[in-house]
């Protein structure tokens, strides 16, 4: 007898196995290398981020392989996956001096971020309902460790316990909406719902439920409101630079999950779904914006702030057209940028003596602008960008999106998202006038800042003037990628 | 062609702005302030020439010749499927004058700047913010869409709010600073619905693909774009009920009030209702609105500046009430008008900001014009050009504010806008009275100096007074670019800026000749009774204006106050906005707040403390939160099914 082994195409996820090769190669370097030289992993790590990056750019040829109806190669898994990758490497090199101040296991840490980062990669390429499940998890435990992995600090472990019990609350969302679109469709493959849903001439309540709580599930991982809750005091909590990477790195991965299920699988049904999505961004720039506004912690604040640009990227999907989908998929790119490096000058800003506020704080921020004026000029294109101000890729990418949602029809959205920068550039803006306006305090010493943070802080802002003044090339690839999700 | 390097007129400024927030620190303070001016100055120079090579080309498009429009490409901004969206420069007879105007103001604003700013620590960070905003304001003019215009929109903004809180230390800085901000932020609220609703309707936000399209759009659908737009103008511009960020403004150094909230930025919005006029005309109830909005701004801000005492505020409503001349004219259909008029405050406005700021210079810093007096002998030089401001700024036959102003009147007047040009009227003549009211208080009579203040009074230096001179010149002499038609030579301005409104449907009717005597008559009189009054009681009978607020105390309270505009925003929006907002976060936040205050320090082990955490309820509450977010989906689409089957 013969027994047919199934072909596996591992060019496929070349990139995610990369990166999970060199979580495997640090952990066994982390071993056998001495104390002293811990710090070198996180150049092995960075090195497997990077050749992932160049793997996922090389792949891109346009075929679209697929490794069976698991996982998917195509051009919005990996145009995520750039986005990923950036957020990764850029948290690397943030941590290459905080891990060592701070006292994290840096074996740890490194694997850890690794994993999270291939479960994120995976995320973005799964088209079956198994697969995303299991990469929601994979990033999601990883996640939940390097949380709490400060163990000095009673607000990490605190973080930590939060976010696994909610995250578990919302896996259960999760895994039952599943549960209901298999029984409705009998498979587990997005395609194989695609064709129930488009084979059914009245949508099924079943599919419908189903989709609602995996919106909700989804919606936990992006913060969405009212799914939002745990953002501030984990973000708060958790080590800045795991801050820095999972606000970037697991609001992808949930919006490619949520945008693969809902416009590809559930595509035809867009007449139902749209009106959620759109009354759940609203909801969510506006309850994000709200409370951001009142923030002096600078990390709750920024925490608030991804809250509210989930909202904003949520219009792209809520859109429904493919000027949304790639909206969309530019406003993460673009975000991975900024939002990251909000976080990389909070981190040298806690070096200083006399922060304080650990770097926290508008306080700290107080005069940077004479003491260290070329993170003072970086925060300030971080912020302007977060905020909208033309010509940073943040004005481009919202009227991306509002301009999608006003061509989508949903007019009444694109008004609360204006309202809502102009809401919003209040608080970006006293982080700018701290900087530039008000005098620092004596004690505050500013202290060298790591040379990989300088170099990462640099490309991070360099990519967002860049990305706003000259957005082609990434659009065009976000086009391409939004095309290869929509089909046409 | 030398036209197509219409690009080196912003160049220079961003070179400047990149040279000084870089090396500024090291450079030494003269030599920061001389790159600054240098580039502005470049900058004018070749607004100038490119000018001149405007003039030598035909007027009118004929025979494939696109006349005196030019679009010089720079780059594709955004290309993405059928969104593109070029940075463009469009250079036509509107754009120049722009330019022109900018640079030309601003390079004098920089040279006087050199002196006034010469002492302060900042100094490098000042000259980077004013070439930037420099910078910004001509990507404002001389972008080709409503994308390019709103990137120098915003960039003047920031740079306006940064230059009014320069002085941070103190709070009523920071306070303005963040008060123009946010009445600005609902203006440019206004601007970017209206660009997106233009992009909805258009599928392009390029003025080349726009405007000649927009006959062709419901009135409906330009009344709502129309009314969007001027609610951005109306915001930058400080017209009803948004101009209450301007008067607090003069917090900022004053040759920022000269440059930026008087001069230039302020009128933005004036060019930008000019630019896009065949929107407004679509809707003639849009243009109605700008008129109306315009001539009671005019009114009501030249009220209250009969009664200020602050000298800068008193400047300040007169710049609101002037900005109001120029929407009246955009209303009424005299577009040249206002450029024209535009222009002349620009330098008479500029002139007697820099003045103010000779004089505070010369006294200390003092505001109120009833503590100086006799400031005639002391300041001669500044005396004698804020003389030729004040008469420019009243209208006075002969010097350039009369010229404008009159073809602002007799275009609404022929425009049939019969009381707006009746408010314009008097207008005139309060203008009058409170210009030669600050002229006589503050530089004739007896000395009410402070005797501290007195002994060291002191013309300022002749980098600050030259500049003055020369705008002094221009606020005399700017005035013959635009004579009036009944004599016959016909408006320079007016012709050079007819292609640009050549497809207005708005028929002005030439009046007869002895009506448009008659209306220049009326408003010399107007003109003639208000500098009259103010003679009567500033300087023949000094005392009469103490009486006179005394028996008009509410009255004069009223106007004081500026009708409490400030009073009323407080309570009827701030108010009530930050108790919800507080009421939002504060259902949002109010939990984990306590929490984190008050669960330091009392704990085991992490374990028990996650377990504590978690019977505290705060993690129940939040899931309770989550559950019932999906509740209400599946709600949704059960409701949906149940509904739709």
């Amino acid at each position: 007898m013969e027994i047919s082994l199934p072909t596996f195409d591992f060019l496929v996820v070349a990139p995610e196995i990369v990166v999970l090769i060199t979580a495997l190669l640090v952990m066994v370097v982390d071993m056998v290398i001495g104390r002293e030289q811990k710090g070198r992993l996180a150049w092995v790590a960075l090195v497997g981020v990077l050749a992932a990056g160049a793997l996922s750019y090389y792949l891109w040829d346009g075929s679209d392989p697929a490794l069976h109806d698991m996982l998917a190669a195509d051009g919005y898994a990996l145009f995520l996956n750039l986005a990923i990758l950036v957020a990764a490497a850029l948290a690397i090199l943030f941590s290459l001096e905080y891990t060592g101040r701070v006292g994290l296991a840096q074996g740890e840490y490194y694997t850890l971020l690794l994993l999270s980062t291939a479960g994120m990669m995976l995320m973005a390429a799964a088209i079956n309902l198994m697969t995303i499940f299991l990469a929601l998890e994979i990033l999601s435990i990883s996640l939940y460790v390097l949380v709490g992995l400060n163990r000095a600090e009673r607000r990490s472990a605190e973080a930590a316990l939060k976010y696994f019990v909610l995250g578990a609350f919302a896996s259960g969302f999760l895994l039952y909406g599943m549960a209901l679109i298999y029984g409705q469709a009998g498979t587990t493959s997005l395609a194989g719902i695609r064709a129930a849903v488009q084979a059914g001439g009245e949508p099924s309540a079943l599919l419908l439920v189903g989709l609602g709580l995996m919106i909700a599930g989804f919606g936990f991982k992006v913060a969405l409101v009212p799914f939002q809750m745990w953002t501030p005091d984990v973000y708060q909590g958790a080590p800045t630079s795991v801050t820095a990477f999972m606000s970037v790195g697991a609001k992808v991965a949930g919006f490619a999950a949520l945008g693969r299920v809902a416009l590809y699988a559930f595509g035809d049904l867009q007449g139902d779904w749209r009106w959620v999505l759109a009354v759940l961004s609203a909801l969510t720039m506006t309850v994000g914006n709200l409370a951001a506004l009142r923030q002096a912690n600078l990390k709750r604040m920024l925490a608030y702030s991804s809250i509210a640009h989930a909202g904003y990227a949520l219009a792209g999907l809520a859109a429904g057209n493919a000027q949304g989908t790639s909206g969309l998929l530019f406003y993460l790119f673009a975000y991975a940028f900024m939002n990251a490096g909000a976080f990389a000058i909070i981190i040298a800003a806690g070096r200083f003596e006399g922060a304080t506020g650990g770097g926290e704080t508008l306080d700290d921020f107080a005069g940077l602008a004479a003491r260290k004026p070329g993170l003072a000029v970086a925060m300030a294109l971080f912020m302007l960008s977060l905020a909208g101000v033309p010509p940073l890729a943040g004005f481009l990418a919202k009227l991306y999106v509002f301009g999608a949602a006003v061509r989508g029809g949903l007019i009444w959205l694109a008004v609360f998202g204006v309202v809502n920068s102009v809401i919003s550039a209040y608080y970006y803006l006293r982080v700018v006038v701290s900087m530039y306006m008000r005098e620092g305090r004596p004690a505050a010493v500013p202290a060298p800042v790591c040379a990989g943070l300088q170099v990462g802080v640099a490309l991070a802002a360099v990519a967002i003037v860049l990305l706003g003044l000259w957005p082609g090339p990434i659009v065009d690839l976000a086009r391409v990628a939004a095309l290869a999700l929509l089909g046409g | 062609m030398l036209l197509d390097y219409v690009w080196l007129i912003p160049l220079f400024p961003l070179a400047g702005v990149l040279i000084n927030a870089f090396l500024g620190r090291w450079l030494p303070r003269r030599l920061v302030a001389a790159i600054a001016s240098l580039a502005i100055v470049a900058s004018f120079a070749m607004a100038a020439v490119l000018f001149f090579q405007m003039l030598g080309l035909p007027a009118e498009a004929e025979g494939g010749g696109a006349g005196r429009q030019r679009i010089v490409p720079i780059f594709s901004w955004i290309v993405s499927g059928d969104f593109v969206v070029e940075a463009n420069i469009l250079l036509d007879p509107l754009s120049i004058v722009m330019a022109l105007v900018v640079t030309g103001v601003s390079a004098l604003i920089h040279i006087y700047s050199a002196g006034y700013m010469a002492g302060e620590e900042y100094h490098n960070r000042y000259f980077t913010w004013l070439n930037l905003f420099v910078f910004m304001m001509l990507i404002l003019v001389l972008g080709d869409s409503f994308l390019t215009m709103y990137v120098g929109w915003e960039g003047v903004g920031l740079c306006s709010y940064l230059l009014i809180g320069y002085w941070f230390e103190r709070e009523s800085a920071a306070n303005a600073a963040k008060k123009a901000f946010l009445v600005n932020r609902v203006g440019d609220f206004g601007l970017a619905l209206g660009i997106m609703l233009i992009f909805a309707t258009f599928g392009s936000v390029a003025f080349g693909q726009v405007l000649p399209a927009a006959a062709s759009i419901p009135a409906g659908t330009a009344t709502a774009i129309a009314l969007l737009l001027f609610l951005g103008a109306a915001g930058k511009s400080a017209q009803i009920p948004l101009h209450v960020w301007l008067p607090d403004a003069m917090e900022g150094p004053t040759p920022v009030s000269a440059l930026i909230h008087a001069a230039t930025m302020v009128t933005a919005g004036v060019y930008m209702v000019a630019r896009t006029h065949a929107l407004f005309e679509v809707s003639l109830s849009a243009l109605n609105w700008v008129m109306w909005i315009g001539a009671l701004t005019a009114f009501l801000a030249a009220t209250v500046a009969l009664v200020q005492k602050d000298i800068k505020r008193v400047l300040a409503y007169s710049t609101i009430s002037q900005l109001g001349y120029m929407f009246l004219a955009l209303g009424a259909g005299a577009y040249a008008a206002a450029i024209f008029h535009l222009a002349t405050h620009a330098f008479f406005k500029g002139l007697l900001f820099l003045g103010a700021g000779s004089v505070m210079h010369a006294l200390s810093g003092e505001l109120d014009i009833f503590k100086m007096g006799e400031l005639r002998k002391k300041l001669p030089w500044t005396f004698r050009t804020f003389l030729i401001g004040v008469l420019a700024l009243s209208g006075v036959p002969f010097f350039s504010g009369f010229f404008s102003k009159e073809a602002i009147l007799s275009g609404a007047f022929e425009g049939g806008a019969i009381v707006p040009w009746l408010l314009g009227l008097v207008t005139a003549g309060l203008t009058a009275f409170y210009a030669f009211r600050v002229l006589f208080v503050a530089f004739y009579g007896k000395s009410r100096l402070d005797k501290k203040v007195e002994r060291h009074v002191h013309e300022s230096p002749w980098v600050m007074i030259v500049p003055m001179a020369l705008l002094a010149v221009l606020a005399f002499a700017g005035g013959y670019i635009g004579l009036p038609r009944v004599l016959g030579i016909g408006s320079a301005v007016e012709e050079f800026l007819a292609p640009v409104f050549a497809d207005s449907t708005l028929v002005h009717t030439a009046g007869e000749a002895t009506l448009e005597w008659l209306l220049i008559g009326l408003s010399v009189v107007a003109v003639a009774a208000g500098i009259l009054a103010a003679w009567w009681i500033y300087v023949r009978n000094w005392g009469l204006a103490g009486r006179l607020t005394q028996s008009a105390r509410r009255l004069y309270d009223l106007a004081f106050a500026g009708y409490h505009a400030d009073r009323a925003y407080m309570e009827a929006i701030v108010q009530p906005l930050r108790m919800l907002g507080e009421g939002l976060a504060g259902a949002v936040e109010q939990r984990s707040i306590d929490r984190a205050v008050n669960g330091v320090g009392e704990l085991v082990g992490l374990a028990g403390e996650g377990l504590r955490r978690l019977q505290t309820g705060l993690v129940r509450n939040y899931a309770l939160a989550m559950f019932l977010g999906v509740v209400a989906i599946l709600a949704y689409f059960v409701l949906r099914g149940v509904l739709s089957w």
